[in-house]
């Protein structure tokens, strides 16, 4: 697999964002015309809590450079605890992925609710800025179905 | 196997300026599934519509995928056609193309290759989808607004008006709000309590409304149509139902040295009080950190002059259980604590005062009997300075970042009404900017100017200094005069900037209401929805949603009020039909989903299987999809993958992840 | 924007257009009646390219750093930082950056506020 340099890399980024909150804060995004890389793909969830940690996986074992999960602030869930699990289960996940051999800062949690537009751009930008830095996603390269 | 039609909305040039919507067509029709892909105009439109219903006609599709704007904006009426059309409507995906692509994205070869992926991950997810049927669930057909303040008075009135139940929650001893601490109202200038007071008695004697005073909202469960809430009625001491409002305990009650909240902490209360005379309901309360019978045992003096014998020591909180199809937020706002603005001296001076103060000192009810007065001294002020803008409109992180827009034109009432009552006083008011945009705001300050002449300054205040003889320097700067100017004056009031009543933020999380970082609640809609919360069945009424006077507030309550009206209306919602499920192969009866679901949707049985030609009785999760919201949680913490969720399934999220990889 | 005006913005760290033009910084100034351009109009200076005329000005001298404009500037303008680079563009042109650490104590007493020192440091670091 050929190594690109930062600028020609375009990274595969997976964002799961939650119906209520960051779903809502993308579009606000949108239409207050703040940009963010095209390389973020957004998939809406009901809510963070639904984000199977075997998602995130199969991302990265597609080839995924990088998953970000968004849910609606804690204390602020519309279903009111979904955020909570879903902040446990992605800090287990975590914490065992250098293990799986992915690295941490693939990954990364964060909370932005409808009104964020702001940071929920600004957020993208790092991540895909954190994720270029990374480089390809070519530890479990060996791994990949290669159909 | 799926028959698919793929639909790229233009949106005018909102798409098609950035994203080749053709090439993502024509991309799409090598798509596994994808039978007819074509590009329009305006998908939404009738004419867009009708082309979804001929294609489905023509090419006999069983699902559909619509590379527009948001869900948020369009799935409703995407759905809808496709009903029309023939199709189930959760047959229907959208790729959002709009506020996830074009509008963010300036290269149209990066926006059309981002647009194919997303359209590709809607297909993906077609192809997996199945027909669902949409439930249905009762509504409960009362409304519970919480705040009795002008918002919620309105609100509850213009509900309880249609014909609906209505309860109102309070935290103080009466409705009445902010507004019954006010004077006059602009730009009319009439007595305020003269317009409010017949709508609390219309309030309280409507047989739809049910008033809880000196209540608060203890916990929230259920959802849209059918919530459950706990209301704590705080005790009174003093039974509602015996008192007859005479006042002799007020009166006789020796422990008078509490501040009344009423009049802003600038008079005195007894320890048993009703906040102002025309309180409704008109039943006092004993503040317990201030009655002595109840702190040491000794007085019960209002008890023994209490001719109705309504008084009731041993009373304890009591928690009430309602149920209710809406509910109106109308918690109101507070004046901000003014401890960070040292330069204003507002600790420092009593004469330094916020202009709901000067409400209260201007009032004929009020601890001065409505003369104008300093609280230092009692002396009548010759000259008196107005600040605008004190914590409005600020960038640093002592005030608030918004215009709390109602400073402006009550500052100039505040001016004109002390010129024309005392025409030998000064009045200067220093502003940024004045903005008055109302129905005969403008006109309103202009008399102010011009017929009463008040002295408007452009430029701020950078410092008050009280003096040794107790009048106020004020150091300010005349900025079209191009000078510093310094005015000895022997009042000065602050436009202090308004914030959500602390109440709120403890009450959206009850609600899983959002607020935004000013604590002001969210709209579902900023222009479309604005008195909708993003929660269904959760409506908003006044302030709690953003500044606003009381006209606006008004208006606003009767808009929500007509929201919950037509919620309550209705004898069933449609349910969303996303609701969990699980396979009775799969799953073992754990009870891991139970724990973590926020509903109690989750019960168990036993239930003979099938299992592969072996017949047993197993414990098996059952969802019941009425009270289910779909969040999800259970899926993921099913140890055994027995959980799924309709229209989010693994296998669709799935098949997502894998589109957007490819 | 010239060089000029960018490097007043450098140094001093300053956003103008953050400005509001509410004055509250002229109102605040003790130096007001001494200066020839307001505190309230340095932002504006900057903004429209007369930075040079900002540098030149009887303000540069009179300005006391003592900071009231900079604390109660609602919108964190801070206009005292804008003077001061002015003042240190001024300082750097005339002089070079010739002041070394060493030299500092010879020429304080005990009566010089901190304040002073750290300006010192900040003007004349090489």
């Amino acid at each position: 697999m050929p190594m690109n340099s930062t600028e020609s890399f375009a990274p595969k980024i997976v964002a799961f964002c939650c119906n209520w909150c960051s779903y809502a804060g993308a579009d606000l995004a949108g239409s207050s015309r703040l940009a963010y890389p095209a390389d973020v793909k957004i998939i809406k969830v009901p809510c963070s809590c639904r984000v199977n940690p075997m998602f995130i996986l199969r991302a990265f074992e597609k080839g995924a450079d990088g998953v970000i999960i968004c849910g609606c602030h804690p204390g602020d869930c519309h279903y009111s605890t979904g955020n909570y699990y879903a902040r446990r289960r992605m800090t287990l996940l975590f914490s065992m992925l250098e293990y799986i051999g992915i690295e941490k800062d693939r990954v990364r949690v964060e909370w932005v609710s409808a009104a964020e537009a702001v940071k929920f751009s600004e957020t993208m930008n790092s991540f895909v800025l954190q994720i270029k830095n990374l480089g390809e996603n070519v530890r479990l390269g060996d791994l990949r179905c290669k159909s | 196997m799926q028959r698919i039609g793929v639909f790229v909305c233009h949106c005018g040039s909102n798409i098609a300026a950035t994203v080749d919507v053709k090439r993502v067509a024509l991309a799409m029709l090598s798509e596994n599934g994808v039978v007819f892909a074509d590009d329009y105009q305006y998908m939404c439109s009738e004419s867009g519509q009708l082309k979804i219903a001929q294609a489905v006609k023509e090419h006999n599709l069983t699902g559909l995928v619509i590379c527009s704007c948001s869900p948020r904006m369009h799935e409703a009426t995407f759905r809808k056609a496709a009903e029309k059309a023939g199709i189930n409507p959760y047959m229907v995906e959208i790729a959002n193309i709009r506020e996830q692509c074009s509008w963010i994205h300036k290269d149209i070869e990066q926006a059309t290759q981002k647009a194919i992926i997303l359209a590709r991950a809607a297909v993906a997810k077609v192809n997996l989808n199945s027909p669902l049927i949409a439930g249905k669930s009762p509504v409960k057909k009362r409304a519970l607004v919480i705040g009795g303040g002008i918002a919620g008075i309105q609100t509850a009135l213009d509900i309880a008006d249609a014909g609906f139940e209505v309860d109102i929650v309070e935290k103080t001893p009466s409705i009445g709000g902010k507004m019954s601490q006010l004077d006059k109202t602009f730009p009319t200038l009439d007595c305020s309590a003269c317009i409010l007071t017949p709508k609390m008695v219309d309030c309280a004697a409507h047989e739809k409304i049910t008033i809880f005073t000196y209540s608060e909202v203890e916990n929230v469960s259920g959802f849209v149509g059918n919530f459950t809430v706990d209301i704590k009625k705080k005790a009174r001491y003093v039974d509602s139902a015996k008192c007859t409002g005479c006042g002799l305990c007020q009166e006789k009650c020796p422990s008078k040295k509490a501040l009344s909240e009423f009049n802003c902490g600038l008079s005195n209360r007894s320890a048993i009080y009703t906040p102002f005379a025309q309180a409704v309901p008109n039943v006092p309360v004993i503040d317990p950190l201030q009655c002595i019978k109840l702190k040491t045992g000794k007085c019960g003096l209002c008890e023994k002059v209490c001719a109705a014998n309504a008084i009731d020591y041993t009373q304890k909180d009591e928690i009430i259980t309602r149920e209710y199809g809406a509910i109106v937020v109308a918690t109101g706002f507070d004046v901000i604590n003014l401890d960070n603005y040292d330069e204003y001296a507002y600790s420092q001076s009593k004469d330094v005062i916020t202009s709901l103060e000067l409400e209260r000192i201007m009032n004929a009810a009020g601890p001065t009997k409505g003369h104008l007065e300093r609280m230092s001294d009692g002396k009548a002020p010759k000259n008196i300075v107005f600040v605008q803008c004190v914590g409005s409109r600020c960038a640093d992180n002592k005030g608030k970042s918004y215009c709390s827009k109602i400073c402006c034109m009550y500052t100039a009432k505040h001016a004109m009404l002390i010129r024309d009552k005392y025409p030998d006083v000064n009045v200067s008011v220093f502003y940024i900017d004045v903005r008055t945009p109302g129905k005969n705001f403008d006109e309103f300050y202009r008399r102010a100017v011009e017929e009463y002449g008040v002295n408007y300054i452009k430029g701020q205040v950078g410092k008050v200094t009280p003096e040794p003889d107790g009048s106020l320097t004020v150091h300010g700067v005349d900025l079209i005069d191009g000078r510093q100017v310094k005015i000895s004056a022997d009042m000065v009031v602050l436009a202090a900037a308004i914030e959500p009543n602390a109440s709120v933020r403890q009450l959206a999380t009850q609600l899983t209401a959002s607020i935004d970082t000013n604590n002001f609640l969210t709209e579902a809609h900023p222009k479309l929805r604005p008195v909708e919360s993003p929660t269904a069945g959760v409506f908003l009424s006044g302030v709690c949603q953003g500044p606003k006077d009381i006209p606006e507030t008004v208006s606003q309550a009767g808009a929500a009020a007509a929201k919950v009206i037509g919620l309550l209306a209705k004898n069933e919602l449609t349910t969303n039909p996303c609701t969990a499920h699980s396979d009775e192969l799969l799953c073992n009866g754990c009870s891991a989903c139970a724990n973590v679901c926020p509903y109690g949707a989750i019960s168990y049985q036993d239930k003979e299987v099938n299992d592969h030609g072996i017949r047993e009785t197993r414990r098996i999760a059952m969802v019941n999809t009425a009270l289910c919201q779909g969040c999800g949680a259970c899926t993921v913490t099913c140890p055994s993958g027995a959980m799924d969720l309709n229209g989010f399934s693994n296998k669709q999220i799935i098949a997502e992840v894998d589109a957007i990889c490819r | 924007m010239s060089n000029r005006e960018e490097k007043v913005l450098q140094i001093s760290g300053v956003n103008p257009r953050k400005c509001m033009k509410c004055g509250k910084c002229s109102a605040s100034c003790p130096s007001y009646d001494e200066m020839d351009i307001k505190p309230h109009q340095f932002v504006s200076y900057v903004l429209n390219g007369r930075t040079k005329a900002l540098a030149e000005s009887k303000s540069v001298e009179k300005c006391l750093a003592c900071f009231a404009c900079v604390e109660r500037c609602p919108r964190n303008v801070e206009p005292a930082k804008i003077i001061d680079a002015a003042r240190q563009l001024n300082v750097r042109q005339r002089y070079g950056d010739t002041l070394s650490a060493n030299d500092i104590p010879s020429l304080i007493d005990e009566d010089t506020p901190q304040q002073l020192l750290v300006s010192a440091f900040r003007k004349y670091k090489r």
